[in-house]
């Protein structure tokens, strides 16, 4: 189908000056400008990368001195680490319990009831979705540990974001909760497009459920997948109201479940050194960089 | 024969069976949190200190939603207001702008159209820290810091990104024939955009209306590092604040916690359908 008009280039202006200038004003020169500062000192002089030393030499960023004590030690591992924890445990389970959802529920009555309930995490504010997941794995009043009563494991029960080993695991278990209603939608909405017939031929063919999926399903989710994996990549880097909410604005107990996001807001906001926090936003911003510039070049190769 | 048949019946019937089963305790399992919350709002703390699953006394009240709605540090009521006063045009502005761009990107064709599209998709994956710090420098020497008007240009202009990208693959969809036969017809550029095309891209405007409106209502830190007068607080900084730093009073904070996710969860039960439209055009099409 063709789509365009080629006439028009002096209304090019009318079109494109408004959003230009805003996100030139808004977006664009602050990001120059706060890659710039990361260069300097608080006092105004040019200092190459030592804001980024500094920074990664911190233990608020990277705590690797004493491994073996992990996350009870005071900075938890460093904020650097539990964002890539974040990654490692949040991404697997939120997106196949999405997967394993979306499937199950094709096939049942009132799915569209089911889904809702799951996708209430995604719509609820995140500082709420934070204060939430305090209150779940509250002592006494919280569910979680209602159910470890349950099953007479009573060793378990505590208020889990309050103690540094356990804070971070709490906090990332707990958004895998708000956040696979994203994973749900997207896989479900990629199943809608894939043509019955396939699995009523496959099923002529004997065809084992668990062949189906790998041999039909998940190739064909393939899109679905991708865009799956970015979108929770970037959520999980820019990781801020949840832990704000769940353990405190200083990173919890100990400051043992610390991300960037947060720390680059304590470095800016509570201690006014705009430089270190430039360096922090600017690291940030490079590694969600490095996430969407794979998913454009595997786009653009498609 | 028969007998195999029914066989089969009923192997399906007993998976069916199964499969629902399973759907809805997941869906109850997730339930469970917000149903807690919901529990310490309306009964009192005395009641639920041991598990919000206990019956064996209950007095439900209204008592917590008041004292959040009225609260003296941090009144729900006027955090919510102010919400509304900022999500609102938050929404509007973006919306006219992007779709103006949006469509330039559709229809016309330019030199360095490719570049400034890549820079507008690799915004998207920017996070807000990035701009925090000069932000809040430039406001500060604009008089704009507590100031609603800073904060709505913020959110209009950190919205672009991702409008302009969803409205231009809308206006891909649509047929250029209509456009060019109005071009004919002697109509400029600017009568088309608005008399023809807005028009037909009303649910995709709606798709935008609501996000936007949900992030911006949702939003916690742009707020955060803009907006410091006590009396002027958004919702989101309200429910925050409640907390406490040591002591958390959850009669209070989750009846506020409500009344603040109320305002989102409403839009996404009544206009579900563009929110889903929204969220998965705009992804999968990406």
């Amino acid at each position: 189908m063709r789509t365009e008009i080629i006439s028009a280039k002096k209304n090019l202006p009318l079109f494109f000056s408004p959003a230009l200038i805003l996100i030139v004003l808004f977006v664009l020169f602050p990001v120059l400008q706060t890659i710039y500062i990361s260069f300097f000192s608080s006092s105004g002089e040019f200092v190459g990368l030592d804001n980024y030393h500094d920074v990664l030499t911190s233990k608020e960023i990277l705590n690797l001195g004493d491994v073996s004590q992990g996350l009870s030690q005071p900075y938890g591992l460093g904020a650097l680490v539990h964002n890539m924890l974040w990654i490692l445990i949040h991404l697997p389970l939120s997106m196949f319990s999405g997967l394993a959802l979306a499937i199950i529920l094709r096939d049942v009555k009132g799915a569209s009831v089911v889904k809702s309930a799951i996708f209430l995490g995604m719509v609820t504010p995140m500082i709420v979705g934070g204060l939430i997941l305090q209150f779940t794995f509250e002592e006494g009043v919280g569910i979680v540990n209602g159910f470890f009563n349950i099953l007479g494991l009573e060793q378990l029960t505590r208020t889990w974001t309050a103690h540094p080993e356990t804070a971070l695991f709490a906090v990332i278990f707990g958004s895998v909760w708000l956040w696979t209603g994203f994973s749900l939608i997207v896989y479900s909405a990629g199943l809608a497009t894939i043509p019955r017939e396939y699995y009523e031929a496959a099923k002529i063919d004997g065809a084992t459920p668990f062949r189906t999926f790998f041999r039909i399903t998940f190739p064909l989710l393939k899109p679905m997948t991708l865009v799956v994996i970015t979108m929770t990549l970037l959520w999980e880097l820019k990781i801020f109201d949840i832990v704000w909410a769940a353990v405190g604005e200083g990173g919890g107990p100990g400051q043992a479940s610390n991300v960037l996001a947060l720390q680059m807001y304590v470095w800016a906001f509570r201690s006014f050194d705009f430089n270190r926090a430039a360096a922090v936003a600017t690291i940030l911003t490079a590694l969600t960089l490095v996430v969407s510039v794979w998913m454009i070049r595997y786009m653009v190769k498609k | 024969m028969d007998d195999q048949v029914y066989g089969e019946k009923m192997k399906i019937r007993k998976s069916t069976i199964i499969v629902h089963i399973i759907a809805w305790s997941v869906a109850l399992i997730w339930v469970l949190p917000f149903l807690g919350v919901f529990m310490a709002a309306t009964r009192p703390w005395g009641e639920i200190s041991h598990g919000w699953w206990n019956f064996a006394e209950f007095n439900p009240t209204f008592e917590n939603f008041v004292a959040a709605w009225t609260d003296e540090r941090a009144s729900i009521a006027v955090g919510m207001l102010n919400s509304f006063l900022v999500a609102i045009p938050s929404t509007v502005m973006p919306m006219l702008v992007a779709s103006l761009a949006g469509y330039g990107f559709a229809r016309f064709s330019f030199p360095i159209r490719n570049y400034l599209f890549l820079t507008i998709v690799l915004i998207m994956a920017i996070p807000q820290q990035m701009i925090a710090v000069p932000i809040f420098q430039i406001m500060s020497s604009l008089g704009l810091v507590s100031n609603y008007i800073g904060l709505i240009l913020v959110h209009s202009a950190w919205g672009l990104a991702w409008i302009i990208l969803f409205m231009r693959n809308y206006f891909l969809t649509l047929p250029v024939e209509i456009e060019e036969a109005a071009r004919v017809d002697g109509a400029s550029d600017f009568k088309i955009f608005y008399k023809i095309v807005l028009p037909m891209a009303l649910p995709a405007l709606a798709s935008v209306a609501v996000l936007q409106f949900m992030w911006v209502w949702n939003d916690f830190f742009l707020a955060q590092i803009l907006i410091y007068d006590p009396e002027m607080l958004l919702a989101t900084q309200r429910v925050s604040r409640m907390r406490g730093q040591y002591i958390v009073s959850w009669d209070l904070l989750s009846a506020a916690s409500i009344l603040v996710m109320i305002v989102p969860v409403l839009i996404f039960a009544l206009l579900q359908k563009y929110y889903i439209k929204g969220m998965v055009g705009w992804t999968v099409k990406g």
